[in-house]
């Protein structure tokens, strides 16, 4: 937490969202959709194309026990690291808002925000093909959970061009699982990204 | 003051179990409350509440996910849904929890979901 030492809740009362950034009193339920991926992958950037409303980010507190696994060169004095994610929302309608966030791929951040994945309508899992390895652990822990998913693959301009039936075999992934190309940075083809985990899921729904 | 004397005043998690009185947010009703339970205010703040209480009362006089009030507020969720089960037991908020998927036909709420996407 970014807290300066005269910036206290007291003194500097927390700013809440713009009028225009309100939801409506009509607004009655949230779903959610998880956005995995490693580091550096673009996953603040499709959820920040997407979202109404300009990206926040939640931070927790890491303590000791994961701090261990982590390069604290530099950071010796901190006995605790703040790990953030970002995220973004959607009103679907005025009763029905969606939330989606993104979370690094490594599993034991998810559990820094306790059911994360619980109730989450789904995931989508966004790969760079330069760095395809880090994909398998994220993926294996999504099928473990019984989390549908779909896989976006967000185009990077020197990243090497790979057929999606290549990918697929790369990846280990099951036939039904969909796998797409994408562009963060634009909003329709992230809005499609969603589209396409969103097809995915009422056909699992209607099997 | 110190580098390290602000450094336990900013970023501490001792800060953080100070605002909560040492309480996690593992029992009573702030257990069920999920990243994107919508939390509404019923009534302003009262006079002489803690002020994460009073900025979280404010903060919702339009329905705002826990995650939002998390980011707003500047405090970790965990200290959030602690905070909230005392506005929740108090009667100052209320939760409007998350569509539970046996609730509605999946494929309506996914339906739902489509055709809000669609209007983007």
């Amino acid at each position: 937490m970014d807290f300066n030492s005269s910036e206290t809740l007291l003194e500097h009362p927390a700013e809440g969202p713009r009028a225009e950034d309100e939801l409506p009193q009509t607004a009655a339920a949230a779903v959610k959709v998880v956005i995995v991926g490693g580091f550096g992958v673009g996953k603040t950037t499709l959820v920040g194309s997407v979202s109404e409303i300009r990206p926040l980010t939640t931070e927790e507190t890491m303590t000791q026990a994961g701090v261990g696994v982590d390069d604290i060169v530099g950071v010796e004095r901190k006995t605790s690291t703040t790990v953030a994610m970002d995220f973004g929302r959607i009103s679907l309608n005025d009763e029905l808002v969606l939330y989606l966030f993104g979370t690094p791929g490594q599993q034991r951040f998810w559990f820094l925000w306790n059911g994360l994945f619980d109730g989450a309508l789904g995931a989508v899992v966004l790969i760079d093909t330069r760095r395809l390895e880090v994909s398998f652990d994220v993926i294996g822990r999504l099928e473990e959970r019984g989390v549908p998913f779909v896989v976006a693959v967000n185009t990077f301009p020197d990243a090497p061009v790979h057929g999606i039936e290549e990918l697929r075999t790369a990846l280990d992934l099951p036939a039904e699982v969909p796998i797409i190309d994408c562009d963060a940075r634009l909003r329709t083809s992230s809005r499609d990204v969603l589209m396409a985990l969103m097809r995915y899921l009422h056909s699992l729904a209607a099997a | 003051m110190s580098e390290a004397d602000q450094d336990w005043e900013d970023q501490s998690p001792e800060r953080l179990y100070v605002i909560t009185g040492g309480r996690s947010g593992t029992s009573g009703k702030s257990a069920s409350l999920d990243l994107v339970t919508l939390i509404v205010s019923k009534a302003g703040p009262r006079l002489g509440m803690q002020p994460e209480h009073a900025a979280i009362v404010r903060l919702c006089h339009s329905p705002l996910s826990v995650a939002e009030l998390s980011a707003y507020t500047r405090l970790p969720v965990s200290v959030v849904t602690v905070l909230l089960g005392d506005l929740l037991a108090d009667g100052r908020v209320v939760a409007r929890a998350p569509v539970p998927p046996a609730q509605l036909p999946d494929r309506a709420l996914i339906e739902a979901v489509i055709h809000g996407l669609q209007q983007l």
